[in-house]
């Protein structure tokens, strides 16, 4: 809503307030003041000026000589304006004059002929094209002709006003109003507020003659007043109509739709003018359009409607659809004497519907959406017949024609002063705060500390103590409430267990060097379909898709966190970024249902994928490339972090995975997740170097961690290491050779690790040869070396059997 | 003889003083002190001397030894010392060149942002709440006091799956989940934050997906001073002691009274400059008394219940401390954004 100051000191004194200061008191009490324009700040030296002559310049085609009589003298200017005439009255810029932006304005000569001035357009003088009535849209403003002549075209024109922005929030639709911007400025700053005056002299004429109402969807209808207003001639609006009107964004058109404008700026109220020789009956009806009726509109757009569009009709076919817009059969033009004038209420959810429906936000509609003053509907109307006779010379007929199935009661609000301090935590005074009720002029009975308020229709926002409490806060002051702590008994507070531990393992993935990403749960049909953990994928899930997704590649909740890494990785290396190492904790949506019904299983993941180099210490010829083992050391560690034993990788194959690089993680048998390279297809496809990935079962880590802190005494006798190197076939697995020594090195083997990997040059076709060192030891006593070498053959003989395993020299 | 010693110790000596390394003094000890030396060979010859002179050779022929086996000791030493010397002179490293870097990882700076808060408000007494991302539109709209219909929850602005399921748009559906499991029992102090969704087009000011910060605080006779006092606490340990607070009358349709809550500009304490658009006050977080009918629908009863609640947003509050001019920086993962922030 832009509120004009100059309007607004018709309803309230704010000559002695800046509107700075202004506006920050209506912020501070709830309204907030997006913006503060003061318009013609810098215009200087534009006066109302006589064209006494307009003479075609000698040496120019379409320019004018004109002679301009400012009051004090006259001057030559020269106009290139294709409606300037003699006679008109028009806005002149005095040589010394500045016009927006700076301009100055000086004596000059134009192909030889002396111009001392300008005169302005509307747009020249800084008003919004926009707001620019037709006429004078490509050519100089004219005022009326009772302009002065000499007089300050900055003033007349309002250009001196300064306009506040509320930015109103949806409870206080109130506020898109003069009148409750007056109540609301009136209470903020405890002054007095005056409001339009109607004084409506009506002819012996009844306009119950001329038309009738009937209402079909009272419901949706509950008022309708219809007023007949005779003899009307259809011009331009007064000047300071129009000038509020641009003030607050409305295009000025013709004085007929300008009253009716005008008053909805006042009223907060919309009203429609028909033109009632073209409305096509003597009747108004009210009722739910007829699927795929057509109606054109105001704006010439043929519109078809549906049955849940209330319209107004003439009997027959629709004249408009109700509080969105009228059609365009029956419009107010130029020729229009007699107006059918509708003031209405119409239920908001109706309007919103139609609104919606067509697309159309007006004026209009916005106020019905937001439910006007059931009080103040007919009031709106007699104050449109009132403007209507004291500006387009109409005749208002007695008698509105109504329909009225309105409810106008208000809200009754029962409490005592000691519920709303209690509430707040003040210690408001009973009387102080009367008299928040009458600066609010809110109507109300007191009984000691009782209070009884009856909410006033204006404010619909008001209906319970809640609401109550809130207005008194806001006019004593959010400022003066006092700072408190809970008087309650203090509780513990902390984290779970489950979300501590999500903690340590973020702190554990970044110590091992990875970044924290946060990539969105919404992903592309294709990427819902990426990635998905071979153990999910048995269970056939469904993506689940959003009704209206805003693009293609966020239609999708995802099932993995891999193929929006993935999207990161790639923005990376387009931005020239080779070296990442990527983590996200988040979560996946998992239904099994084709139609989904219930909300989707969320599941917490954890994913990673890292490419490129890993350590790069170039000059000691120290670089490290990332690779599977590089990822499978983080994953190893996290589960050893989180004391899960029994760990396995099995090899297997996913669609996206390289067939070669990809295992499944076991943890006690369990499944919980994979790793592996990325597939070298997909690599390409997405523009990828080497890219690793893993993805684990979040949840089960959480669930299955062991957070029972232990101790093993430090062993008091040495331990004795050994190494073996076995010459295996080339498939045997690392880990089924480790698994068979370890049970085999029982019970005196305490550690297995894999030194050297060798193929090739002197070994065996199809052979590989695999050396480990073992670690042997004894927590009761020093290892004697027959017991060492007892243990060995063991391990030799099982090797030898399970893996027909050569013992190399 | 005695002669012949003393000549042998000069010479020795001499010897001694002349050689280089640890090698030539040795054969400096082999040739004067060895068994085949020139001093054992005088000690052999003692036989030919009378009974008085042979004490006395004797003496003189270990004092020279001493004294040579002295100067060797010594001399090696020194040699030892200088080698060392070399050694580590050698060893020496261009201290200024680059160490070897281990890999570095940090947290995102929103997970960063919100455990602070957490912990924040863990300090006064809240455990932190989490719920489910694709919500019930009774939990994400009507249990909050926005029946169907309303305004404020336009199908348009809302990701919907289905006309009952739709991505949570704030995370104030855990508050009522929350609430309606303590049965109409307090007090309930909760901490929710997570990822929210809105249908909007990405650009640098707006996200489909953010995160959010909410708190709940329901027990019996909560004020709404409290509420001020709560959030007072926090902004200043959040922000900085210097940081003063400002509620404004605002409206959300689960609380009333409705606020918005400004903390003082930093850049221009409170005088006006371009990052507060001239106001002096930056506003972070909305905040207000919860709805009558909120508590009624979650299980509580408004007569003897009432309680506070507040959300803000992550991404706000890091974009003004920092300065960062793209909400989409924190979607992305740039790893040029996110390595700034490991010791945010
Ligand atoms: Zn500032």
């Amino acid at each position: 809503m832009l509120v004009s100051l100059n309007w607004l000191k018709q309803y309230v004194d704010i000559d002695d307030i800046s509107p700075e200061d202004l506006a920050e008191k209506i912020t501070k009490s709830g309204i907030e003041v997006e913006g503060i324009e003061t318009l013609g700040d810098e215009l200087k030296n534009i006066v109302v000026g006589y064209v006494k002559s307009c003479e075609q310049h000698p040496n120019a085609d379409k320019l004018n000589v004109c002679q301009v009589d400012v009051g004090d003298e006259e001057l030559q200017i020269i106009c290139g304006a294709p409606n300037v005439q003699a006679g008109q009255k028009v806005a002149v810029a005095k040589p010394g004059a500045r016009l927006p932006g700076g301009m100055k304005i000086k004596k000059t000569k134009l192909r030889g002929e002396v111009s001392n001035g300008m005169i302005c357009s509307q747009q020249e003088l800084g008003t919004d094209p926009k707001f620019v009535q037709k006429e004078f849209e490509d050519g100089i403003f004219v005022f009326p002709e009772d302009a002065e002549v000499g007089a300050d075209a900055v003033e007349l024109l309002n250009l001196d006003d300064t306009i506040l922005e509320f930015e109103l929030t949806p409870n206080r639709s109130d506020c898109l109003s003069m009148n409750g911007v007056g109540y609301e400025v009136a209470a903020v700053l405890d002054r007095t507020l005056l409001l339009p005056n109607i004084e409506v002299d009506t002819t012996t004429q009844k306009a119950s003659d001329h038309i009738q109402v009937k209402v079909e969807e009272p419901e949706l209808n509950p008022y309708y007043g219809a007023f007949v207003i005779q003899n009307v001639k259809v011009g331009p609006s007064p000047l300071w109509m129009r000038n509020r009107l641009i003030a607050a964004g409305i295009r000025p058109i013709n004085n007929v739709v300008d009253i009716t404008n005008y008053v909805l700026l006042e009223y907060g109220q919309p009203l429609h003018a028909f033109d009632y020789d073209r409305f096509g009956s003597k009747e108004v009806v009210i009722r739910a359009a007829r699927e795929g009726e057509k109606i054109k509109t105001l704006d010439d757009e043929e519109r078809t409607l549906k049955s849940e569009h209330l319209v107004i009709t003439n009997g027959e076919k629709p004249v408009a659809i109700a509080g969105v817009m009228g059609g365009a059969d029956s419009e107010v033009h130029e020729g229009t004497t007699n107006i059918l004038l509708e003031a209405a209420f119409f239920n908001p959810l109706a309007v919103r519907t139609a609104s919606k429906h067509h697309g159309i936000r007006s004026e209009a509609s916005i106020r019905y959406e937001k439910g006007v003053d059931p009080n103040r509907v007919k009031e709106a109307g007699q104050r449109a017949c009132q403007l209507l006779q004291q500006h387009a010379g109409g005749e208002v007929l007695s008698g509105e024609v109504e329909f009225n199935d309105l409810d106008v009661s208000e809200p009754v609000i029962d409490f005592d002063t000691d519920q709303i301090n209690q509430k707040l935590g003040t210690s408001i005074a009973t009387d102080e705060m009367a008299t928040i009720f009458e600066r609010l002029q809110f109507e109300y009975q007191q009984d000691g500390e009782h209070f009884t308020v009856y909410a006033p229709t204006r404010r619909g926002d008001i209906t319970i103590v809640e609401d109550i409490v809130e207005e008194v806060a806001r006019i004593y002051g959010y400022d003066y409430l006092p700072y408190t702590l809970p008087e309650g008994a203090s509780t513990a507070g902390g984290l779970t267990v489950q979300q501590q531990l999500k903690r340590k393992i973020h702190q554990y993935l970044q110590g091992a060097g990875l970044n924290e990403a946060m990539t969105y749960s919404l992903t592309s049909e294709k990427g819902a379909g990426m990635f998905v953990d071979p153990v999910l994928k048995e269970r056939n899930p469904q993506p689940v898709k959003l009704a209206m997704p805003m693009s293609e590649a966020h239609s999708h909740l995802r099932l993995t966190l891999l193929p929006e890494m993935i999207a990161s990785v790639k923005y990376n290396i387009a931005r020239r970024q080779q070296d990442i190492a990527l983590y996200e904790l988040g979560s996946v949506y998992i239904s099994e249902e084709k139609q989904i019904t219930k909300q989707p299983e969320e599941k917490r993941r954890l994913a990673a994928a890292i490419s490129g180099t890993w350590v790069s210490h170039q000059w000691q010829k120290d670089v490290k490339t990332v690779d599977f083992f590089v990822l499978k050391g983080i994953v190893e560690g996290l589960l050893s972090m989180l004391r899960l034993h029994n760990v396995s990788f099995e090899a297997a194959t996913m669609e996206e995975l390289h067939p070669g690089r990809t295992a499944v993680i076991k943890v006690n048998g369990d499944h919980v997740g994979f790793i592996g390279q990325v597939h070298p297809f997909v690599q390409t496809e997405w523009d990828l170097n080497d890219t690793y990935v893993f993805e684990l079962d979040l949840d089960y880590l959480l669930e299955h961690a062991d957070l029972e802190e232990s101790y093993e005494p430090i062993p008091r006798y040495p331990s004795v290491t050994q190494d073996l190197a076995f010459v295996v076939d080339e498939s045997t697995k690392a880990k089924h050779m480790m698994d068979v020594i370890t049970e085999a090195g029982s019970p005196f083997l305490k550690d297995i690790q894999v030194f050297d990997i060798y193929q090739g040059e002197h070994m065996e076709e199809g052979k590989k040869s695999i050396a480990y060192t073992l670690r042997f030891q004894d927590p009761e006593a020093t290892l004697k070396d027959e017991q060492i070498e007892k243990v060995r053959e063991q391990i030799v003989q099982a090797m030898e059997e399970k893996f027909n395993a050569e013992l190399r020299g | 003889m005695k002669e012949r010693l003393v000549e042998l110790k000069e010479e020795a000596l001499n010897k001694v003083a002349e050689a280089e390394d640890a090698k030539q003094l040795q054969e400096v000890r082999v040739a004067y002190l060895g068994k085949k030396g020139p001093i054992t060979e005088v000690l052999r010859g003692m036989g030919k001397l009378s009974k008085e002179e042979r004490p006395v050779i004797g003496q003189l022929a270990n004092e020279v030894r001493e004294t040579i086996a002295g100067e060797i000791e010594t001399k090696q030493q020194q040699l030892e010392k200088v080698a060392l010397e070399k050694q580590l002179k050698e060893e020496a490293l261009d201290v200024t060149l680059p160490g070897r870097p281990n890999p570095t990882g940090g947290p995102h700076l929103l997970t960063k942002l919100i455990e602070d808060i957490e912990d924040l408000f863990i300090g006064m007494g809240f455990e932190v709440a989490e719920g489910p991302e694709v919500e019930q539109d009774y939990y994400n709209f009507e249990a909050l006091n926005l029946p169907k219909g309303h305004p404020a929850r336009d199908m348009q602005d809302s990701f919907y799956i289905t006309e009952e399921l739709l991505m949570r748009t704030h995370t104030s559906p855990v508050q009522a989940r929350t609430m309606e499991k303590h049965e109409g029992k307090g007090p309930v102090k909760i901490i929710c934050p997570g990822k929210v969704y809105r249908r909007d087009t990405d650009d640098a000011t707006h996200s489909h997906q953010f995160t959010q910060i909410e708190g709940l605080y329901v027990d019996e006779n909560v004020r709404m001073s409290d509420l001020k006092g709560v959030l007072n606490a926090f902004a200043k340990q959040m922000f900085g002691q210097s940081r003063e607070i400002r509620l404004r009358p605002s409206f959300f349709p689960f609380t009333e009274p409705s606020v918005e809550m400004d903390i003082s500009c930093k850049m221009c304490h409170g005088d006006g400059c371009s990052v507060c658009k001239g106001t002096g006050w930056i506003e972070i977080l909305g905040a207000g008394m919860v709805h009558p009918n909120v508590l009624r629908m979650a299980g509580f009863d408004p007569e003897k219940y009432s309680g506070f609640a507040f959300g803000m947003g992550p991404e706000r509050i890091a974009m003004l401390k920092y300065g960062i001019d793209d909400i989409r920086h924190f979607y992305t993962n740039d790893v040029r954004f996110l390595k700034q922030f490991h010791h945010a």
